[in-house]
Parts: structure tokens; sequence; C-alpha cells
């Protein structure tokens, strides 16, 4: 078990290492800073003066050389446009995003294993059909106009609910919505697949045999079963969700670490991008250990 | 023994809807049982044995089941179209079931202990405390070893036959008035189908309850039965007390059964075995080996498990010998090492002058075309989306010297003929054909490379009684005619009696007696051989006579 974190863990650092490379190399494809914190008439001069001063002056290699040596001492480097820590900026940002994820794919989850669990009990049934048919259209609608139509309705038109920001808890409807739609329609065609399976495995029917009440042989025996891959595809989907999602969270204005990324990477503020891209990475791998701990706690088959 | 009538079922008829028409799997089947007896339902798969039961207990599922006729009635009261409150006061209670394969029809994700405790709590007889010290009890009386630790157990953690013991300990938990067993043995090794025979036959005498099994071995019928009834096609052909059932079979369809009982009367059975006297040796296999080296824990060092210990035997031309043991006991790894899918871990094989093991390339591929392998499930082994013809010309394709192209479709039309098929079944897939003959193309597929050595893994093992003895004369034909050698592997002694010249029993990765097949059958000289031979099933009438 700890040789096993031990070795997922090595894994990891390995792949976070590279992905940090890679995105400090691409982010300096994007173009010089200067251009964009200076005024347009400064001088070639101060120019100079400000790529000294954040070290854009030097060749690309000894700066990212230079970045490792302060990645060693826990020195993720300074905010371009904050004129602060970097990794604060991003830590700032990333529990909104925490929050909204957890809220989002708890919320769908939940539902998505009861309507899945009803729909599979009775398949064929009236209420059957109709979970299809609303958990077909959650999972392919775009999230990005469903967010905009429902800007126009519920804040410009009707005037209920605020159209972005954060503060009140009016300000989590529209987004947790949006965030919970395409989780939500998956995990239900998930759910309704293993329960069909379960239900009809020989211990559903020793459960029968034993005179089991139905529901007892339904959310007792046949879910416990079926939740493997329903962890497996809530944890995929709680990945993106925790990595930001970008789209909404720009749309509701909502100051997570999805904006925070892509406001940066439009910035040039190289620093910030790094730093919250080593945040989530992190992030993920922790969820990841987590699910692989779950499947262990779900099927006592499992070992690690 | 009482004659109270406990159930009465008359005149079941159900169907199962299919894509297009109806087919009828139970046809006007009626039997009864009282109390304290045991009633064996004896058919082979498909006869509507297993539907006739779970019709009993409402475990059929409509759709696309259909019950058309007929009535249960249990105790005074009629069980079909009962409400979903009054059948939950039955099944458990009063009717118990058990199931062939314990590991799935146990709920891998809880404790033993906890399915059990759930049949006191869902009746309401016990829960909390009582529940689990009720189920404790219980699992010492089916001979659980130390039931206080392993009442914390998953079913993975429990072999085979403890299994079946824990589905028993939750089928008895509330003394039923009947409990109904559903091929209990099938899944399991002989030594161990004998103990859970005992425990069954116990059971029944401590409680008095009705016991109805079904299973499609007419030794364990006869072992346990003291009425049956023998299906077919869905139909009841023949019923009657136990012994006069079997010494005086009426219907031609009993009859056909009760011949193809490989050890029914040593005398009568047809002798399968080679009346060739062996040539040269084709096969020497010296000090084989194969360990495995198991992981290592945090707290323990690293083991290994020996699955073939050191073991030498030869195979001569013309020659079967039978590979006997039970599960685990190593005879499948000895397969799979001669034919290359598994590598040894010391040892040589000598083939036609040369070791296997060293073989490779051009040399490799020239032995494998002369070694072939049968499996013990033809449908597992074959791919369902080639046809027949591409199944069998398969190794034509591999080993281009075999035979020209032009002659392929010509030389399946005889292989097919030649393993008892039609020529037309060459363009049919294998789902459309059944169990037994599949496993006839299976053997036209590995006579299609003109091997000398074929080696038939459990190759019988899953057919139906009467099936297995056509494939065996089937395959004692071939050998008297292609001139074959066979290595036989099975678990099953008695299969091998009429058709293997010398037998091998392994235990443990070990040779724990080899002789000529008459001699060991005679006089066994090791107490594992004497133990597997006395563990087959004797007839109840002749047991209680003793």
């Amino acid at each position: 078990m700890i040789s096993y974190l031990g070795r997922r863990a090595s894994h990891s650092i390995l792949s976070v290492i590279g992905l940090l490379t890679l995105v400090f190399f691409l982010t300096r494809l994007t173009g010089d800073p200067s251009a964009l914190y200076l005024p347009l008439d400064s001088t070639a001069e101060a120019r100079a003066a400000f790529a000294r001063l954040n070290g854009l002056d030097q060749p690309i290699h000894w700066q990212f050389l230079g970045y490792l040596r302060d990645l060693l001492q826990l020195d993720f480097g300074e905010s371009l446009r904050q004129n602060r820590s970097a990794m604060q900026v991003a830590l700032e940002a990333f529990p909104e995003t925490l929050k909204l994820a957890v809220v989002a794919i708890t919320l769908s989850t939940a539902l998505a294993i009861l309507v899945g669990s009803l729909a599979a009990a009775r398949p064929g049934s009236i209420f059957d059909r109709i979970a299809s048919l609303v958990s077909l259209v959650g999972a392919s609608a775009p999230d990005f106009w469903v967010a905009i139509v429902g800007i126009l309705i519920f804040a410009v038109g009707l005037g209920l609910l605020p159209t972005s920001g954060t503060g009140s808890w009016a300000h989590w409807i529209m987004p947790t919505f949006v965030l919970m739609l395409r989780p939500f329609g998956l995990l239900v065609q998930v759910v309704r697949g293993t329960m069909l399976s379960a239900l009809a495995s020989p211990y559903i029917k020793t459960a029968r045999a034993k005179g089991l009440p139905r529901q007892k042989i339904i959310f007792g025996h046949a879910l416990r079963n079926s939740l493997l891959p329903v962890v497996t595809v809530a944890g995929d989907l709680a990945t993106s969700l925790v990595n930001g999602a970008v789209v909404v969270e720009s749309i509701f204005g909502w100051p997570g670490i999805g904006k925070l990324m892509i406001d940066s990477i439009i910035q040039r503020d190289f620093a910030v991008v790094q730093s919250t891209i080593l945040v989530t990475a992190t992030a993920i791998f922790i969820l990841n250990i987590a699910i692989d701990l779950l499947y262990a706690v779900l099927d006592p088959r499992i070992r690690y | 023994m009482s004659n109270a009538t406990i159930l009465k079922v008359e005149g079941l008829t159900v169907d199962f809807l299919s894509d297009d028409q109806p087919v009828r799997a139970v046809d006007d089947v009626s039997f009864h049982v009282s109390r304290g007896e045991t009633l064996v339902i004896l058919g082979e798969s498909g006869s509507g044995k297993s539907v006739s039961t779970s019709t009993v207990m409402d475990l059929v599922d409509c759709p696309p089941g259909d019950i058309v006729a007929g009535s249960c009635l249990f105790d005074g009261v009629e069980l079909s179209g009962l409400g979903a409150e009054a059948r939950r006061s039955i099944n458990g209670r009063r009717i118990a079931m058990i199931f062939q394969d314990p590991l799935a029809y146990l709920n891998p994700v809880y404790t033993v202990g906890r399915q059990i405790e759930e049949v006191y709590e869902s009746h309401g007889a016990e829960s909390g405390k009582g529940a689990r010290a009720k189920t404790i009890e219980l699992l010492r009386r089916v001979g659980i070893p130390e039931p206080q630790n392993r009442v914390d157990f998953y079913p993975h953690q429990f072999s085979g036959g403890q299994r079946q013991r824990v589905m028993i300990a939750m089928a008895i938990a509330l003394k039923p008035d009947i409990l109904i067993a559903d091929e209990p043995t099938t899944a399991l090794d002989v030594s161990v189908q004998a103990q859970i025979l005992d425990l069954l036959r116990d059971l029944q005498r401590e409680t008095g309850m009705a016991l109805i099994m079904i299973t499609h071995d007419l030794e364990v019928a006869a072992s346990m039965a003291d009425r049956i009834i023998v299906m077919n096609g869905g139909k009841v052909v023949e019923t009657g007390i136990a012994r006069e059932v079997f010494s005086n079979p009426q219907h031609p369809y009993t009859r056909r059964l009760i011949a193809a009982l490989p050890h029914g009367n040593a005398a009568e059975a047809p002798n399968r075995r080679s009346t060739a006297i062996a040539g040269e040796t084709l096969l020497k296999v010296e000090h084989l080996t194969k360990h495995y080296e198991l992981a290592s824990g945090a707290f323990s060092s690293k083991r290994t498990f020996k699955a073939v210990d050191d073991i030498s035997f030869e195979v001569r031309r013309g020659e079967t010998l039978g590979i006997v043991g039970e599960s685990g006991s190593g005879k499948s790894s000895v397969a799979r090492m001669l034919l290359g899918l598994n590598a040894p871990s010391a040892g040589k094989a000598v083939f036609a002058g040369e070791n296997i093991f060293d073989m490779n390339g051009k040399r490799l591929m020239a032995f494998r075309r002369k070694v072939q392998m049968v499996f013990q499930d033809p449908y597992g082994s074959m791919n369902p989306r080639m046809r027949v013809y591409s199944i069998i010309s398969e190794p034509w394709v591999i080993h281009r010297d075999i035979l020209p192209k032009d002659r392929w479709k010509a030389r399946v039309a005889e292989l097919l003929e030649l393993v008892g098929l039609l020529p037309e079944h060459a363009e049919r897939y294998p789902h459309q054909f059944s169990g037994g003959q599949r496993q006839r193309i299976a053997i036209a597929r590995a006579l299609a490379s003109e091997p000398e050595l074929i080696v038939c893994d459990e190759a019988v093992s899953a057919l139906d009684v009467s099936i297995q003895a056509q494939v065996i004369d089937l395959l004692a034909d071939l050998r008297t005619r292609l001139g074959l050698s066979y290595i036989f592997i099975t678990h099953d002694l008695p299969i091998v009696r009429h058709f293997a010249d010398r037998i091998m029993v392994m235990k443990d990765g070990r040779i724990v007696e080899e002789g000529q097949t008459a001699a060991l059958f005679g006089a066994p000289r090791h107490d594992y051989t004497q133990s597997l031979l006395q563990a087959v099933p004797q007839p109840k009438w002749l047991t209680q006579a003793q």
C-alpha cells in the first residue's frame, strides 16, 4: 500500500516535470511580454531594462535552468501583472474552482445514480425513456450555449439571477447547473448500463431467492456492484472540472483557476501560467490516488 | 419419512419469447415432493429442469419468460400469481435455493457473514448480535473452519467447496421446508462433491426438509434420489422410484442416458482403448518443472509456488496417456508447456529426437504442426466471427506446405465428414452449433494440420453425458484410422477408464501414481488414487442397504 503510493508519486513527479518543461517553452512562443506591459512609445532602453529585470534577456535555456533552480527552492516566480508571488495568485483562484467542481460533481453523481438506478429497475418504462432522453440532451448540449441562453433568460430577461460574479448563493445557481449538465447526462447512461447488467447477474437471483425486499436488491446488492465504473467516469469528469472550467468560468466571471489561466496566457504572465499548471496537476494527481483508493474500498477483491 | 406432500406442481408450461416466436422451455411438467424426501430432476442441458424449479421460486423473468399454464401448490397455498409481500414471506424462509456456481451467486462486495445475517434480518427473525451469533453457528455447522474469523471474509477468499457450504448455510438459515439444489456440485472436484452431498444428506436428516435436486449427473442422481423424474426437451419422459428407474428404465431416452454412463458396468461398457501395441516413443518428458514466483508482501519474503514439480513421462506412438488430477494439480500447466504456450522453469521434452524447449523459428513452426490441442470450451477457443471453413483451413494459411489452395474446400468437407458433420456446415458460424458439434469442429481443426499428437485438455468435461460418449468414440476411431497419439487431461477418472492405455495421476504438481489403466483401476496403490475412485458417488439404495 505505502509502496504503491510511493510508486505512483514518483511516476507523477516525472510527468509533472515533463509537463512544466513543455509549458515553459510553449508559453514563451506566444511573444514578448514587454510588448504588452510597456507603453507603445517606450524607448529601446526601457524595454531592455524591463527584460533585464524579469530575466527575459537571457538565452531561453538559461531561463529554463534558472526556473528549475528556483522551483527546487519553492520559488515559483513573480506575477508580471500583479507584482506578487505567482503561486499566491494561483492558490487564491484554485479554491473557487474547487468549490464549484465539488458541488457540481457531487450533485450530478448523486442525482445520476438515483435516476439511472430507477431507470434500470424498470427498463422500457416511461421513466426510463424520459431519463434516457434527458441524459442524452444533457450530455450533448454545448455548455457555452446553455450558459449564454441561461443568462439571457434568467438574468437579462427575468432578472431573477445575477449575470456573473460571486457573492450570494444566487451566483452559484447558473454556473453549477451548467457544469452539472454533461456529467449528469453521461453518468445516467453509465449507471443505467452497469445497473442493467448487475441486475441480471447471478447474485441478484440469490438475493431474490433469499426473499429480500425490492429496494434492498436494487440499492443494496446491484448498486454496490455497479459503482466501480461510475467512479471511473465520475473521476474523469471531476478531473476536467478541477482543471478549471475555462468556458463556464469566463462566461460567468467566476474567479477560478480556469479563468486565471486563460487571462495569464493572453497577458503573457508566464510565471502565473506555470504556477496554475503546477497546482492543477498536483490536484489531479491527488484526485487519481483518491479514486484508486476508492476502488479498493468499493471492491474487496482490489488490493494494492 | 412422512408422506405429507409439501409441494405439488401440475401442468407447468413455460415459454420463452425470442425474436420471432415463443420457444417452449417447459411443457406440461408435473411433480410433487414430500417432507423428508429427495426428488431428483435429471436432464441434460436445455431440458428445462432449471426453469421448472426457478418458476417455483418466481426467479424466471417475465418477460422474456411466460408462464402459460400450470399451478404450484405449496403447503395449501397457490404460488403462481402470488403478490410480492406474500412471495417474500416464502422465498428464503420456507423455500430456499442453492446454485451451481457459488462464486457468481454470492455477492462479491459483501462478507459472507453479512450475506447470511441478511436472511435473518429481512425475515425479521434476528438482528444485530443475535444474527451474527447464529451466522457463526451456521458456518460451523456446514463445516467452515474457524467460523468466528471466517465470517468476516469475502466470497473470493474461500475455496469452491467452502463457497458452496456458505451458500448452503444461507439457504438453511431459517430451516426451510424445501431446499432446491440446482447442480450444486457440478463445478466442484469429485472429492469435494462427495463432501457436499454428504452435508446435504445430513442436513436433510436433521431438519426433515424436502430436497429437490437438479442434476445432469447420473451418479449424483443415483446417490441422492428417493424418487427421480427424467426431463428431455422440456417434457418429463420418465418418473418413478430411483432404484426402479435406474435398474429398469422404460423410456428410450433414459435407457440411452444410462447406457452412456462411462462407468456403469465395467464388463458391458465398450472398450475404447487402442488395440495396437504401442510403437516407438513419440514424446519423452524429463524433469519438467514450472515454478511461479509469488509476489512478496511487506512482511513476507518471496515464495515460490511449484505448479509442476519435476515430472517425467513418455508417450508412445498410437498410445493414449490419461493425465488425471483435480483442480490445481498442475495437469493443465503440463499441457501448456508442451504446446509452448508457457515456458518451463526446468526440464526437457524430446519430441521426435529434439528438445522442444530449445526450438525456435522454423523448427518450432514445424513442431507446432505436429502437436495440436483441443480445449475444454470449444466456443471460447473459436473466433465467433469466422466461418467453420475459415476456422478449419486456418492452419493451411500458416503452414503453406500442407495443402495447395485449390484443394482446401474438398479437404474441409472431408474433415467435417470425418468428425461426423456435414460438408455444408462449412459455411456456418460457431454459434449455430451445439456444444458437442463445436467440439467436433475443434477436433477437425486440430486434424487439419495432420498432427501426430493431440492434447485434449478437459475436452469433454463441458459436454452432456451422452455427448461425452460420442466425442470419446470419435477420438478413439480417429486414433485407429489415423494412427494418432493422445494426451487426455481430465479431472474425471471414470471417463478415461475405457479410453486411455496408461494413466498418470497428478496431485500438487507431482505424479502420485502411474500405470496401465486396467492395473490402476483394479488395484490402485496410492491413497490419493483410491480416494478419487471412492469419491465417485454410489447409488443410495446400495449405501442404505449396507
